[in-house]
């Protein structure tokens, strides 16, 4: 039987570790119980070696996973455990990621190729933080008294757990979405099927690792690495999982939702694809309006979901705007997560790699001017700089497409209502910024987007406990936040009758 | 320079030596009141002095409520986050749980109860209490209230500012706990007044404030006098709300000093006269246990006390039998002793109120049917007592004794018993027994009380409002409806197009 773990050497920072690469199911590493399962390398985007493999579950191992998460929810979980003792595992879970802070934060880099500063501060602090918020309102679940008839009912409302959650997450920030998606489920108490990217795979186990130290019961929290196409649509389709929540591309949430439909109608939340918009109008003060639009788009290499990919500039401080734009964007540096000067990584692999360099390449076919980037880098990683577009049109594919790299496309706009129309003119609603300092035109403007987070003169920046989500074609349901909590609890009225005889006939 | 408390306990349920200054803590710092003036801490298993503490004027409460101030302005407040305030919050609790033992061993030394019921129920609820309300630091909420399209209006749930919290002897760390907790989760800096017969948790309590880094000057806590330093608290100009728990009689003087001063927010827990009705389907071995405990927990010294115990006429005799038995089974004795269920009386004042109300139910012809006397020579230790053949003119029926005293009262049914049990000036709690759920929750529906248990009494949840109807008090602890005692509502509206 093959080693459940694998040596890694990090040799940037000196160091050696064990990382278990075994599914997790009942606080145990086990292999797949096919043998024809191939295990999924993890590979290292900055120089394309593979770091180590670890075992891919199968659609029987997902049953296995459920069938755990099952018998926990029923005797150890759900409603057998206190919102009190819930509290003070998630508390302990935090406590744990805390401590190994740095050592998660190289992993992540190594995988995923942003900085390590970036991942340890910045996705590892959030995710620290997004712990203890749900730890928080873990034993704040509360239902109401309803007032009807005094003198013979009773009427009250319990929030049940849902029970067994399929969670499967992205690549892009795999930390931060497993605590986005642990942190509310434990929390009220549901049991845990998450499916990790294949691109992705080794925090995640890491982090099941301290689930099983900081004392959760067996079977509470179960990860089974897989393809997509395996894993994800056996959650997706299983009888016996009550919630699949899912983040990652529309193409991919769609399908999830058709099989939720078709299997048992288990309940669905989808955080998907945007194409954002960020407008900057001509009050704006445009050295900070440039510099939250390049966080915008480059942040995280432009692998975010709320990546404010298209910019609208108004007529009258074009010129101006774009060259302080150009020269703010040339400053950052991609490069290996490792290296101090990165601020920014490579994409996270060859098919991300290729799909943004056909998106770049269809943009200068398509007739869009480059104001910035466009030479693709020789040699090994898969860095893509930071490109800008501009003189585009409603029509392009670099406009309407989610391309998930660093690749701004940039336009002009006379009006408040042509901006406004500009923006909206897309299948996707996650995000969208607006940059004024004109109050009324922002109160008017924010109004008027149709976006599931509107940033007001920022842009990406969000906080534990304000809600995330999108309108349209980004998603349904909503992260973060008391809101997270109505994604994994199920309301029960209840009516008790204490003074009511019922004749019959009537 | 404030003297340190050093003291070595030698016990069979708690060795170990403690030493920490006993001055007042005002921005951080432990320093003399400024009279110079000390308060005598008792022991009440012997009257004998256990230490002495600073005693703050009026004039310290003014330089506290100075730092109260200038902290909220400057790191406390808005300036710092929920998150910043969850976390605090959660590094105290945690040093509460690392300090468990002393703290419950300091709480039996000068309050009297048990070693025991210190560690596991007022210690343990203490630290729940900070945990729960560590949590909701980062959820204080406003509203976003739909009005027209051209007006956006929310509301903020802004911290008040500097709030005086007074708080009773008979759970001193506890209702520290239960006044801090929502106060800090708010933003709010504090000005707290332990009582002067047990400060010795309260100061503890505050070197482990500093440990856990919260700024100096966000609460600060002056042992003092309640006629003094209370009222100095009550009365001031600056402090924008008070937060009161103890008798209903001082209940009064708070809200009266709030109205001629400055017109405070005012919460109060008060006293009352709690009911536990017994009904004659009830598990009569579970009513008898839950009785005692009811009237003897805490020494009768718990303000929602089952003190008027009403049971159903078909079980009387049966239930008196086995009650007057288990009360007799209570060990009244050492707190530091394992096998001890009741210690003394926290204070000779209270000791003396105690006598004189059985002296006053033995006047009025009611009977004794087990107790009623001292217990021993030395400290403040009373029998547990049971009174029958009472009737509501009767003092030891009307008022709140604060003892080991019950009144067993017999009643013929439903109505009856809940025109009895409603027959009282106080509302804080009530209990009802029997298995028929549908006569129980009708029961407790009609109880004027905020506290309505069925088939269990004195049982407490950090997260489950808790408070008294009429003259028991007004405002609610516990549960998210604290967090409304601390915060001031601001509604915001914004006009987005509406021309004049």
């Amino acid at each position: 039987m093959a080693s459940l773990s694998a040596r890694i050497v990090i040799r940037a920072t000196n160091r050696e570790l064990e990382i278990p690469t075994g599914l997790f199911i009942d606080n145990q590493f086990v292999p797949s119980v096919d043998s024809a399962s191939e295990p999924i390398q993890a590979v290292n985007p900055s120089t394309e070696e593979p770091i180590c493999s670890v075992v891919a579950g199968s659609a029987k191992d997902i049953d296995i996973a459920v069938a755990a998460a099952r018998k926990a929810f029923n005797t150890t979980w759900g409603k057998n455990v206190t919102g009190f003792e819930r509290s003070k595992l998630l508390n302990k879970l935090a406590d744990l990621m805390e401590r190994d802070q740095d050592i998660l934060a190289e992993v992540e880099s190594l995988n995923n190729g942003k900085p390590v500063k970036i991942a340890r501060d910045f996705d590892i602090g959030d995710s620290i933080q997004c712990l203890r918020y749900y730890a928080g309102w873990a034993d704040k679940i509360t239902g109401q008294t309803i007032e009807v008839d005094n003198k013979t009912k009773l009427a009250f409302t319990k929030h049940d757990p849902i029970g067994v959650c399929g969670q499967i997450i992205p690549w892009n920030y795999p930390i931060n979405m497993w605590a986005w998606k642990v942190g509310p489920a434990l929390a009220c108490g549901c049991t845990v099927v998450m499916k990790p990217s294949e691109l992705t795979p080794l925090t995640a186990l890491m982090l099941s690792k301290l689930i099983a130290e900081a004392g959760f019961p067996p079977g509470v929290v179960n990860t089974i690495p897989s393809l997509g196409s395996v894993g994800g649509a056996a959650l997706s389709a299983h009888m016996d999982v009550d919630k699949v929540a899912f983040t990652g591309s529309t193409v991919t949430g769609r399908k999830i939702m058709e099989a939720a439909a078709k299997s048992n109608l288990k309940k669905v939340s989808l955080e998907l694809g945007g194409k954002s918009p960020q407008i900057v109008f001509e009050s704006a003060d445009l050295d900070q309006a440039a510099n939250w639009a390049c966080l915008g788009i480059l942040y995280n290499t432009g692998q975010d979901c709320t990546a404010g990919s298209r910019l609208y500039v108004q007529d009258t401080i074009y010129d101006k705007f774009i060259s302080l734009l150009v020269s703010k964007a040339k400053e950052l540096v991609i490069g290996d997560g490792f290296d101090e000067k990165s601020g920014g990584g490579p994409v996270v692999s060859k098919t991300q790699f290729d799909k943004v360099w056909r998106y770049i390449e269809s943009g200068s076919t398509q007739g869009a001017k480059l104001a910035l980037g466009g030479q693709k880098r020789p040699g090994k990683g898969f860095f893509v700089d930071p490109t800008i577009f501009t003189d585009i049109n409603a029509n392009m594919d670099i406009v309407r497409d989610e391309i998930f790299g660093p690749v701004l496309s940039v336009g002009r706009f006379k009006t408040e209502e042509e901006a406004i129309s500009l923006a909206n003119d897309t299948s996707y609603g996650l995000g969208a910024g607006l940059h004024s300092n004109d109050a009324n035109q922002c109160m008017r403007v924010s109004s008027a987007l149709e976006a599931g987070t509107v940033w007001v003169n920022q842009y990406n920046l969000l906080n534990n406990n304000v809600p995330f989500g999108g309108k349209k074609q980004s998603g349904i349901g909503r992260e973060l936040g008391s809101y997270a909590l109505e994604e994994y609890t199920s309301v029960k009225a209840v009516h008790w009758n204490f003074g009511e005889k019922l004749d019959w006939p009537l | 320079m404030p003297s340190a408390f050093t003291h070595e306990f030698n016990t069979p349920a708690f060795k170990g030596k403690v030493s920490f200054s006993t001055g007042l803590f005002i921005n951080g710092q432990f320093v003399d009141g400024s009279d110079n003036t000390t308060i005598d801490v008792i022991n009440p298993t012997n009257g004998k002095v256990i230490t002495s503490v600073s005693e703050a004027t009026p004039k310290d409460v003014d330089i506290a409520v100075e730092v109260a101030q200038k902290a909220f302005d400057t790191v406390w407040g808005l300036n710092a986050s929920g998150a910043t305030r969850s976390i605090l919050m959660g590094k105290l609790a945690i040093l509460m749980q690392e300090n468990a033992d002393e703290l419950a061993a300091l709480e039996a030394l000068d309050n009297g109860k048990t070693f025991n019921f210190a560690r596991n129920i007022d210690v343990a609820s203490s630290i729940d209490c900070i945990r729960y309300y560590a949590g909701w630091a980062d959820k204080v909420t406003g509203q976003v209230l739909e009005t027209t399209e051209a007006k956006l209006t929310y509301t903020r749930h802004e911290p008040i500012g500097v709030v005086g919290q007074i708080i009773p002897w008979n759970f001193p760390l506890l209702m520290m706990a239960w006044k801090l907790g929502p106060a800090l989760a708010c933003g709010n800096t504090i000005v707290l007044k332990p009582s002067e017969f047990t400060p010795l948790t309260a100061i503890k309590m505050c070197h482990l404030l500093n440990e856990a880094g919260f700024p100096p000057g966000v609460i600060n806590v002056l042992t003092g006098y309640g006629g003094t330093t209370g009222n100095a608290i009550s009365s001031h100009m600056k402090i924008e709300k008070v937060a009161f728990t103890g008798s209903t009689l001082v209940g009064r003087k708070i809200m009266e000093s709030a109205a001629k001063s400055n017109l405070k927010n005012v919460t109060l827990e008060l006293g009352g006269k709690s009911p536990n009705i017994i009904f004659d389907d009830a598990d009569l071995e579970q009513a008898v246990n839950w009785a005692a405990f009811g009237i003897f927990f805490n020494h009768g010294q718990t303000c929602t006390a089952g003190s008027r115990i009403f049971v159903q006429e078909g079980i009387y005799d049966e239930f008196l039998k086995r009650f007057t038995e288990r009360t007799r089974s209570i060990k009244v004795g050492d707190p530091f002793a394992p096998e001890t269920f009741q210690g003394p009386q926290v204070s000779e004042i209270q000791f003396n109120r105690i006598m004189s109300y059985i002296e006053s139910g033995k006047q009025a012809g009611a009977k004794v049917e087990v107790g009623g006397e001292r217990q021993g020579t030395e400290g403040y230790f009373i029998q547990p007592t049971v009174f029958t053949n009472v009737d509501s003119s009767m003092k030891i029926v009307q008022e709140e004794i604060f003892g080991p005293v019950g009144v067993v009262i017999k009643f013929k049914d439903e109505d009856d018993v809940i025109k009895q049990a409603n027959d009282t000036v106080y509302g804080l709690a009530a209990a009802v027994f029997t298995p028929n759920l549908n006569r129980a929750i009708n029961t407790a529906h009609r109880l004027k009380a905020g506290t309505a248990w069925i088939n269990c009494v004195n049982s407490f949840n950090a997260n489950v409002a808790f408070g008294g109807f009429k003259q028991s008090g007004i405002g609610r602890e516990c549960g998210e409806y604290a967090l409304h005692n601390y915060t001031s509502v601001k509604a915001v509206h914004v006009n987005l197009g509406h021309k004049m």
